[in-house]
């Protein structure tokens, strides 16, 4: 047990390479370009020069082909029950806002701001000003922000979901986070396009997969700054809870959480931001919205509306932003450990 | 019993501490185990008892293993090797549960930057270890109150940390170690960060309520001045090896190395020697010239009754409480002990 411990990296980088070996040989022969005998590649060296030689080449493709059409046909009853579910909630909260008279939906966002912001009454002004001019701009806009407000806060809501807690994880053990930080990276850097299109073939065109989109292009920060919260409150701080015997529970939502609640409301802002550059994207795969309007400007060369409904989107930007932006001020200033700024 | 022992403990920091322990034991020193394994030596065989009631000093330069050596006793960094008794109770066999139940009940801890909970009002930081202990709402917020008024800051209890000066914070901190009424008070470096009137009004304070309490109190400082006026014994770090305990007289009287000399150097000792210390005894004293003598209490430090004797040049006759003779101090031994190091 001992040796084995104290050998674990050589063992890990043996097993490397093993799977190294084990990619070439099977891409080798799985190859349909390879020479008919092995042994000419051993008399002839040709290969090692100029362009790639051709049998050399991982069926990559081939396997998630394959893995993806599986997928569909096995386990199509996964994605359609996930599909009816997100359209269920979206449509509930779809339905709810635009139902509502626009005025009380003015005033609903007005009141939300005002406390959010600590009763800052300049920028509850500002945010309901910004509210009216969406619809003001073009009447069929405010359905249309409704909508991309609709599938957001839908998307929103699966990140915080599955990335406060991934968060607390990464935050809690090492090895978590050497997981969990190369998939994030992988989905901040993927084209957003790989896997929109694969998402229309698992839950058909319109507002799921966008929604799905969208939570895996915004989730990352939300993750990210989750994790950095939780981990940059003060040591002694941490010190200060355990030795006064908090358990892992009582350290992690009375001390913890609270104190990272500052970085997880910027992580959320950001969530936010990115989502709605998401949803314009995600107007391309037939997602109504206002990435629709702008997509439909362009189309027709009607650079006036496509400006319009870009106009809106930014209005809808700085909203959604105020809202989240100012909570995670009001209480950064109080957690703040060394400003010294009275009420 | 002691109320705390600690035996042969021994910390090392780095990836496989355990590999590097026979070199440790077998003398090695600090830099050497650094060169050749990257490890470091934060103690190194410490082995120390700490009585019932009474001030443990902690003393060293930074990087001395002092803080380390304080959060071995709550078991904030679990030791490489040696065991650590409180109460007869090894600390290192206790698993998590027992472990928690020994925090909350046993040992309260005062920090160096004040580890106060910004998001908590004063109340709810006093009121903590209660809060941990399960303590009901109501009794919770009446004992806070309680040592909140005890350390003079009434009125500021629904304030938060951020709202208060750097002594203030740390009366709060005080007040929340005293809050749960453990028989042990760790205090690492709890005045260092404070400016000196406040520093010594705090140890003034900190006097004042152990002469009522009586708790256990170990105390970590860098500061000799602080160390001499707060502890019973004096523990002296250097490089995570125990070079001298004892009390604040050994000490200065007799360092046990060049570290500790370097150490005493500078102090005042007329500040820290006692009457009774340098006095000879009655019998001894026969050489003394006793027409001209002042007398002094046998408590009484040097500071207090020396212009007298300095002005007068007379020799001192040392008395106890009721007024019988001691001892005498002649003039001549009055200045050799000052002066001596």
């Amino acid at each position: 047990m001992e040796a084995l411990k104290k050998n674990k990296k050589i063992i890990f980088n043996i097993g490397l390479l093993v799977v190294f070996v084990w990619l070439l040989v099977t891409s080798y022969s799985q190859s349909k370009r390879k020479p008919d005998n092995i042994g000419e590649l051993l008399n002839d060296f040709s290969w090692l020069g100029g362009k790639w030689p051709k049998w050399l080449d991982l069926p990559l493709m081939n396997w998630i082909n394959v893995g993806f059409k599986t997928l569909n046909e096995k386990y199509g009853y996964i994605f359609e029950a996930i599909n009816n579910v997100l359209l269920y909630m979206l449509m509930l909260v779809k339905n709810f806002l635009i139902q509502a008279p626009w005025p009380l939906v003015i005033l609903g966002v007005v009141v939300l701001a005002y406390f959010a912001s600590g009763r800052k009454v300049g920028t509850t002004v500002f945010v309901g000003f910004c509210t009216f001019f969406i619809g003001f701009l073009h009447p069929i806009f405010w359905q249309k922000a409704i909508e991309t407000t609709a599938i957001m806060l839908i998307g929103i809501f699966l990140c915080v979901v599955a990335g406060i807690p991934l968060g607390i994880a990464m935050a809690r053990s090492a090895r978590t986070r050497n997981i969990i930080l190369p998939v994030l990276d992988l989905m901040q850097t993927i084209p957003s396009f790989c896997y929109l299109i694969p998402g229309i073939m698992l839950f058909g065109l319109g507002a799921v997969p966008a929604i799905i989109a969208t939570f895996i292009y915004a989730v990352p920060p939300l993750v990210r700054l989750t994790d950095l919260g939780i981990r940059l409150v003060d040591t002694e701080v941490i010190e200060a809870a355990d030795a006064f015997g908090a358990s892992k529970k009582q350290k992690l939502w009375g001390v913890q959480m609270p104190l990272a609640l500052p970085n997880i409301m910027q992580g959320i802002n950001q969530c936010t931001m990115m989502a709605l550059a998401m949803v314009v994207i995600a107007s391309m795969i037939g997602t109504r919205g206002l990435g629709d309007e702008v997509l439909l400007g362009l189309q027709q060369l009607n650079v006036g509306r496509a400006a319009e409904a870009g106009i809106a989107i930014v209005l809808l930007a700085i909203v959604l932003d105020r809202i989240t932006q100012s909570y995670g001020e009001t209480l950064q200033e109080r957690t703040a450990p060394n400003t010294k700024k009275g009420k | 019993m002691s109320k705390i022992e600690i035996n042969n403990v021994y910390k090392i920091f780095g990836n496989n501490p355990l590999s590097v322990m026979p070199m440790v034991k077998n003398g090695a020193n600090k830099e050497d185990v650094l060169e050749q394994t990257g490890h470091t030596v934060g103690l190194d065989n410490v082995s120390l008892k700490i009585e019932e009631g009474e001030t443990f000093v902690c003393m060293g330069l930074s990087g001395s293993g002092k803080s380390t050596l304080i959060r071995h006793l709550n078991r904030l960094i679990d030791p490489t090797d040696g065991e650590i008794i409180v109460e007869g109770n090894n600390v290192m066999s206790f698993d998590k549960e027992q472990l928690i139940d020994f925090r909350r009940h046993k040992m309260s801890m005062v920090f160096q930057r004040f580890g106060l909970f910004p998001h908590k009002t004063v109340i709810q930081n006093v009121g903590y270890g209660l809060e941990m202990q399960g303590k009901p709402l109501e009794e919770l917020n009446k004992i806070a109150m309680e040592k909140i008024e005890a350390v003079g800051l009434n009125g500021f209890e629904n304030q938060f940390p951020n709202q208060l000066s750097g002594g203030m914070q740390q009366r709060v901190g005080l007040a929340r170690a005293l809050a749960t009424d453990s028989d042990i008070m760790l205090m690492d470096e709890a005045f260092s960060a404070l400016d000196p009137l406040i520093r010594s009004d705090m140890q003034k304070q900190l006097l004042d309520l152990q002469s009522e309490l009586k708790k256990t109190i170990v105390f970590i400082t860098h500061d000799l001045d602080e160390s001499l006026r707060l502890g019973d014994h004096i523990g002296i770090l250097n490089a995570g090896k125990l070079v001298q305990v004892g009390t604040p007289v050994d000490i200065i009287m007799n360092p046990a190395d060049d570290y500790v000399k370097a150490f005493v150097k500078d102090v005042n000792r007329a500040k820290v020697i006692k009457a009774k210390i340098i006095m000879k005894n009655v019998n001894e004293a026969n050489d003394i010239d006793k027409s001209n003598l002042i007398k002094v209490n046998e408590d009484q430090f040097i500071e207090e009754f020396l212009p007298q004797i300095v002005c007068s040049n007379s020799n001192c006759e040392v008395v106890d409480k009721s007024g019988n003779v001691k001892g005498y101090i002649s003039n001549k031994e009055l200045q050799t002990s000052l002066t001596k190091s």
